[in-house]
């Protein structure tokens, strides 16, 4: 604590702070006075509606009477909305898998974990999550995934998606920068193919369109259809922010790599790649998040994820004058998810800064 | 909405030129070595097929699904539902996804033919309606001549609506909404005066108002929506079978045979229709391809149409027989002769 700045006296405190920044003029003190007043107003009507006059039972009946909101709606649905129709008896499982994938998500993400042993780990745990979500082995009942749905169902289109569109979103920039035209068009045309359709509408093409050019009696499952639309469709913007990543880095890296005489893959793996990965991390997990919140148009193609299943939730009759109170929830669920990750990469960045500050 | 019509229009098209004609009996044999019907259902309508907080999925069609199930396999648990949209239900049963689709679908002629589906009968006869509030007085459609109608874009309720002014000579102010659940909260509200959709539909929205007594369902049905069961084009067999366990439901009721006294009348029944259909006298099962007692599961397992309609439609949506009704109680309904 050597660099303690000194106020004068007087000038230190939350009156201070107050008086300087809210009430400074005349105008000021106006338009404070009017904020705040609104802000209380607001407050009140929210803690009116959604705690005093609330009512948190599952009772349609005593919703329907009450003035505040129906939480009594998530006690009786919280289940459907989290996990689909996944068998009540079982639903530890989708629970515990959560959990792990979450977890695991939070390893990856923190730097000291940053090792080649993470890859193993990735395996290893997606064999095992794959074991728990389906189960048929190890005395656990086989579910198929057609039951699967809500929080579990997004977490897993979106996490699998960005993962597995990571590498292919690498070879894809490179193929973009290649020397060789052939690969070169081929990545531009994958691309800007991909970038200029919405994401909604390979859905389509994978749920729809695609089955009909199967062979006689071959269907491939809905869920591994969309989550291959979303990990191409995923690559193509991945391509585009790794690209952003080498174009970023000095040419005299690449010439200092071949005037050392490594080879093509060598220069990528040890000079470029890590640099450039460091650069783009940031538009990495922004990349993510609106991946995370896009799956939420698998609904189209009948595939329930969190939103569907809130949809799902609020078509029961006794229930279905309560949607703010369902749509809160899910919203409430999301906002977890992508503030956390918004929060992780403002750690990031500054943390990589560091670096650079010397 | 357009673009989306004209790739529906173009699956539609390329169902037709794909659609092979599948052997006659491969369905049902398919169905025995997996040992479960695959069902395409809707993603979730109360009261036809909807999952219920448990996860469990719940509905009259989802009941048909069980029935089939029943008649092949001799056990209702045997099937697996997959929830279709409606963009994606026709070529789920083209691309061999589904076995059948009980996904309340309108029958029309072009999908019976175009599009490759066969339509085996009909398990809900649903047409548009209105809902006024009650305050207002009106009793019949044809005193809603200048009424403000909250409706949703782009849907054949629109165009139902449309004519129906048109060929009577009314006028009408359309108040269009978005969504249906908006549409519904608005017409609460007092913003519009009528709200139109299909009957069913507005049967189970009346439900949510916080006093369902303000407002009735006007008796006027101004569309006809048969919804019913389609399998592919091409099994004789299959669609036989899923045509008889319907009607093997509603024969069921007509003569008063329940799940819960079917083992008694099986034994003790001396009328010959009867025995035929729960196989005490043998030939029907045989001629469908399937056990003796595929009646007497259906009915002992799942029950009769009156039954199901009452578990489902009745109890969550409160909405009555109708149309619905057996032939010999002024509905619809008539099964065929199981002879």
């Amino acid at each position: 604590m050597n660099n303690v700045t000194m106020k004068p006296p007087g000038q230190s405190g939350a009156l201070y702070w107050i008086r300087e920044n809210l009430f400074s003029s005349k105008l000021n003190t106006v338009i404070s006075a009017i904020c705040i007043y609104l802000l209380v107003k607001f407050t009140i009507a929210v803690v009116d509606w959604g705690i005093l006059n609330a009512v948190f039972a599952a009772d349609s009946t005593a919703c329907k009477a009450a003035s505040g909101a129906c939480w009594g709606i998530i006690s009786e649905k919280y289940q459907l909305i989290v996990f689909g129709t996944y068998p009540r008896d079982e639903q530890w499982r989708p629970l515990v898998a959560m959990v792990w994938f979450v977890g695991l998500i939070g390893c990856s993400l923190h730097r000291s974990f940053w090792k080649l042993w993470l890859i193993p780990l990735w395996t290893g745990s997606l064999i095992g999550l794959g074991v728990l979500m389906w189960g048929g082995v190890l005395g656990l009942s086989y579910v198929e995934n057609t039951q699967w749905g809500g929080l579990p169902l997004t977490l897993l289109l979106a996490v699998v998606g960005t993962v597995a569109a990571f590498p292919l979103g690498i070879l894809l920039a490179l193929g973009r920068q290649s020397e060789l035209p052939l690969i070169r068009i081929w990545c531009v045309a994958f691309i800007e193919l991909v970038r200029g359709v919405p994401l909604i509408s390979v859905l389509f093409m994978a749920s729809v369109m695609f089955p009909l050019f199967l062979p006689e009696g071959v269907t491939i499952d809905k869920l591994l259809r969309a989550q291959v639309g979303i990990i191409l469709f995923t690559a193509a913007y991945l391509a585009e922010v790794f690209r952003g990543g080498l174009q970023a880095l000095p040419k005299g890296q690449y010439e200092a790599a071949s005037a050392m005489g490594l080879t093509y893959w060598q220069t990528m793996r040890v000079v470029i790649m890590p640099q450039a990965l460091r650069i783009v991390i940031p538009p990495t997990v922004n990349s993510f998040i609106s991946t995370f919140k896009d799956t939420s148009l698998v609904l189209i193609i009948g595939l329930f994820d969190l939103l569907a299943t809130a949809k799902v939730a609020i078509t029961d009759p006794s229930w279905r004058a309560f949607y703010v109170e369902a749509y809160i929830f899910v919203a409430a669920i999301y906002f977890v998810f992508c503030y956390s990750m918004a929060s992780y990469a403002n750690n990031l960045e500054t943390d990589l800064r560091k670096g650079e500050q010397h | 909405m357009k673009s989306l019509k004209l790739i529906v229009g173009g699956v539609i098209a390329a169902t037709a030129a794909l659609s092979t004609v599948a052997m006659a009996g491969d369905t049902v044999d398919s169905i025995k070595k997996k040992g479960y019907v695959q069902c395409g259902v809707n993603t979730a309508l109360t009261g036809f097929s909807a999952p219920t907080s448990e996860g469990k999925w719940e509905g009259l069609d989802v009941e048909l699904c069980q029935a089939i199930a029943a008649a092949i396999l001799g056990d209702k648990t045997k099937t697996k539902y997959t929830p279709l949209t409606a963009a994606q239900r026709f070529t789920a049963l083209q691309s061999k996804e589904v076995d059948v689709l009980t996904r309340n679908t309108t029958w029309t002629l072009s999908r019976d033919t175009k599009v490759g589906l066969n339509f085996v009968g009909v398990n809900f006869y649903d047409g548009q309606g209105f809902m006024v509030a009650k305050e207002s007085g009106i009793d019949s459609a044809e005193g809603l001549d200048g009424a403000t109608v909250c409706i949703e874009p782009g849907t054949t309720t629109e165009l139902n609506l449309a004519d129906y002014f048109r060929s009577k000579g009314m006028s009408f102010e359309p108040v269009v909404i978005e969504s249906a659940t908006e549409a519904v909260q608005t017409f609460f509200s007092g913003r519009c005066d009528v709200y139109t959709t299909d009957a069913s539909g507005l049967a189970s929205y009346r439900q949510t108002a916080s006093n369902p007594d303000d407002f009735v369902v006007l008796p006027d049905i101004i569309s006809k929506e048969p919804l019913g069961p389609a399998v592919r084009h091409g099994d004789e067999q299959f669609a036989d079978i899923v045509r008889w366990t319907h009607i093997a439901m509603l024969e069921a009721e007509e003569k008063g045979i329940t799940s819960a006294n079917v083992d008694a009348v099986r034994k003790d029944s001396k009328d010959p229709s009867i025995q035929r259909m729960l196989g005490t006298t043998e030939g029907m099962g045989e001629a469908l391809g399937l056990s003796e007692d595929w009646a007497y599961n259906i009915i002992k397992q799942v029950g009769n149409y009156g039954e199901s309609y009452d578990r489902n439609v009745k109890a969550k949506l409160g909405l009555e027989r109708g149309l619905n009704a057996l032939w010999t109680n002024g509905g619809l309904m008539y099964p065929a002769p199981i002879r």
